[in-house]
């Protein structure tokens, strides 16, 4: 059986390209680019042409660039790394909607003494800038907000949030792991001080990410211990990794409006299908304002994880907000903030496209939904009669 | 990903004796849409007073579905009082076992089929009702049903009891009253496994002092806050007076009969020391939606 890879936002495939790009590193040029000879010393040749492909798809100076080991550790380094190098301000601003990276450390904070602000979303996932506005004083050291939600895609209005958020003279870090590779940047032209990138999400290996730090900005070092990165992130180079990001970045660079008109016309067409196919389906997240890849559709009176094992028994890979799906007991954290009710929060399945998926995968998602969705109402005790 | 048997497997993808009996002699309901998953199952008796047929209506996960659908094939040829005896263990024991997290889903089942005999008992009159006082609001889960699952299971952690029947799965709120009632029905087996936190006779400098109130406000008072919409803030120690300020939506919290001040002050006494005595921080005190007012 094919396999549908439809859960792009958890993973991707690694490009071909890619691969080829780092398949040397391993039993070839396996050198540490710290060495002194010349056998090492060729490996941070190369760190410096991914450092610079990186820079060159977020539009900023390659020195700015720190490679991490994954957007969890970049997301930690930030938001920790900023608040040890201010330590006269207690305050911090997020928001209800963020991947468990952020929003799990800023509630530990909470036990460190910080007070930490969660700001509200509304229904269609859309975020309250007067909220922020409100909320930011002299004492707020940190705002943390996503650029792009993993669970629904809806975009937050980050260059409008860096904005105020400078005017108001606090540090501003946004986990784009979803953004990056779909949504074009230039961070030299906006006020974004810190930005959480994962390669993994755009086609390169798993165990590597990125952290933009603008020049200028104070940031206490995660990892410490050798000299790498500048002194900014200890331990030896995932070299591989590092390679494979930044040919997975140059990719994105090159294609980026092409790849989106494509994966943003199958979206379309599976979600319109399926939301004429059944009955009592909903979207979860603003129609307009989302990525080109993702969408989220809740079936009301049946639960994501049956709806996920049929779907998987054809081969297609979706994931769920149900709480089933999760190993917790309540659904979603992102769609019960936008008020989802929690009928259609158990029900909810996302599909989240790439580059790679075609329309007979599509064609044949659309075929199989309405058949799933009807085998579990007819289990359903509550499908009005 | 789930790691199902087989026979859940199978029970899920083609579950046996679905839909509603006609003229029912008996009929259970338990579960919601909010809990995420739910269970209507009706059975008929034969002349000889056994279970000539049951069916079920599920709306839930994969191993929800698969738990009533063997339920229904089990119920097929009992008498009542056999019917009356099957334990949720018996249920997951059925499927070839369930994982942990999902054991709750065998203890619906049974619970459906409590419901649909007390309903066959009472003449087609009565209709499930929680009984007992309701330890979890969350999941609106009852002492009583938790002493039950804790004793047919043998149960000892909090967590397990989360597995079962959802208890505790939510805010968190309970989690005290839970190891209490595990306490009580499971004695030493349970004191084994219970954490309780010193309680400091002896003299502390001040920054044990201090690091052991944040730790009583961040393990013991925050949670049960934050699970209503507030939150709790320690702003300063001088000697034995500890300034907090109070944050958030603290307007529907079910503690509102005491002081906030009385509460936190009575959880560092009881964790900390008795000298302890708290204050309220000004800029704090002047929010709305405070209990002071």
């Amino acid at each position: 059986m094919k396999t549908i890879y439809f859960d792009n936002n958890a993973t991707t495939k690694v490009a071909d390209e890619v691969l080829e790009e780092i398949k040397p590193f391993f039993c070839k040029l396996y050198g540490n680019p710290s060495s002194m000879h010349t056998f090492g010393g060729q490996i941070s040749r190369k760190i410096r042409i991914a450092r610079e492909q990186v820079a060159d798809l977020l539009g900023c100076e390659p020195s700015e660039i720190i490679f991490t080991s994954c957007g969890t550790e970049s997301d930690n380094s930030a938001i920790k790394g900023t608040l040890a190098a201010a330590l006269d301000k207690r305050k911090v601003i997020t928001t209800r909607v963020e991947h468990p990276a952020v929003l799990t450390v800023c509630r530990d904070l909470e036990n460190h003494g910080y007070t930490v602000v969660e700001l509200n979303v509304d229904k269609k996932g859309n975020l309250d800038l007067a909220q922020l506005e409100e909320q930011i004083d002299d004492d707020t050291d940190l705002v943390t907000i996503m650029f792009a939600n993993n669970e629904t895609g809806v975009i937050f209005p980050i260059d409008k949030i860096a904005d105020i958020v400078k005017e108001k003279g606090a540090v501003f870090h946004t986990d784009a792991v979803q953004a990056v590779g779909k949504i074009p940047l230039n961070l030299a032209k906006s006020n974004i001080d810190l930005l959480s990138l994962s390669g993994h999400k755009l086609h390169a290996p798993k165990g590597v990410g990125a952290l933009y730090v603008r020049k200028g900005t104070r940031l206490q070092p995660f990892m410490q211990g050798g000299h790498q990165e500048a002194g900014k992130r200890a331990g030896t180079e995932n070299v591989p990794g590092i390679i494979g990001l930044g040919k997975a970045c140059e990719l994105a660079a090159k294609n980026i409006k092409e790849e989106n008109e494509k994966v943003k016309f199958l979206r379309d067409k599976l979600e319109n299908a399926i939301l004429n196919s059944c009955p009592d389906c909903r979207l979860n997240g603003d129609k307009q304002n989302r990525l080109p890849n993702t969408t989220n559709l809740s079936f009301e009176y049946i639960e994501g994880e049956a709806i996920l094992l049929m779907l998987d028994k054809f081969g297609i890979c979706a994931s769920s907000g149900s709480a089933c799906t999760s190993g917790s007991l309540e659904p979603s954290h992102v769609l019960r903030a936008m008020g989802v009710p929690f009928t259609a929060a158990h029900g909810s399945i996302r599909f989240s496209l790439s580059r790679y998926n075609t329309e007979k995968e599509v064609d044949y998602t659309i075929e199989k939904m309405p058949k799933i969705v009807n085998k579990l109402r007819k289990l359903s005790p509550f499908v009005p009669k | 990903m789930w790691d199902y048997t087989d026979k859940v497997k199978e029970h899920f993808f083609h579950p046996h004796n679905v839909g509603e009996i006609e003229n029912p002699d008996g009929v259970g309901e338990v579960g919601s849409l909010a809990c995420g998953d739910a269970l209507k199952l009706t059975f008929k008796l034969d002349e000889n007073g056994k279970i000539k047929d049951a069916k079920f209506k599920t709306f839930g996960c994969a191993s929800a579905i698969a738990t009533s659908s063997v339920l229904t094939d089990m119920l097929k040829g009992l008498s009542i009082e056999q019917a009356a005896r099957i334990t949720n263990k018996d249920i997951a024991d059925y499927l070839g076992g369930l994982p942990e997290q999902k054991m709750h889903c065998s203890v619906m089942g049974r619970e459906a089929l409590e419901a649909a005999i007390e309903n066959y008992r009472s003449g087609g009159t009565k209709k499930h009702e929680l009984e007992g006082r309701v330890v979890c609001t969350c999941f609106g889960v009852t002492e009583n049903e938790i002493e039950r699952v804790i004793r047919e299971n043998d149960l000892t952690t909090v967590e397990q009891v989360t597995n079962y029947c959802k208890a505790g799965g939510g805010c968190g709120g309970c989690h005290g009253e839970i190891e209490k009632i595990i306490e009580k029905i499971q004695g030493d087996k349970a004191g084994l496994i219970t954490e309780t936190p010193p309680r400091w006779a002896g003299r502390l400098t001040n920054i044990q002092k201090i690091k052991l109130i944040q730790q009583t406000i961040n393990e013991q008072i925050r949670p049960a806050l934050r699970a209503h919409g507030g939150n709790i803030e320690l702003i300063d120690v001088e000697g034995d007076k500890v300034i907090v300020a109070f944050r958030g939506m603290c307007a529907q919290c079910v503690l509102a009969e005491y002081t906030m001040k009385d509460l936190v002050e009575a959880k560092l006494r009881e964790f900390v020391s008795n000298d302890l005595f708290v204050e309220e921080d000004k800029d704090s005190a002047q929010q709305p939606h405070n209990h002071r007012e």
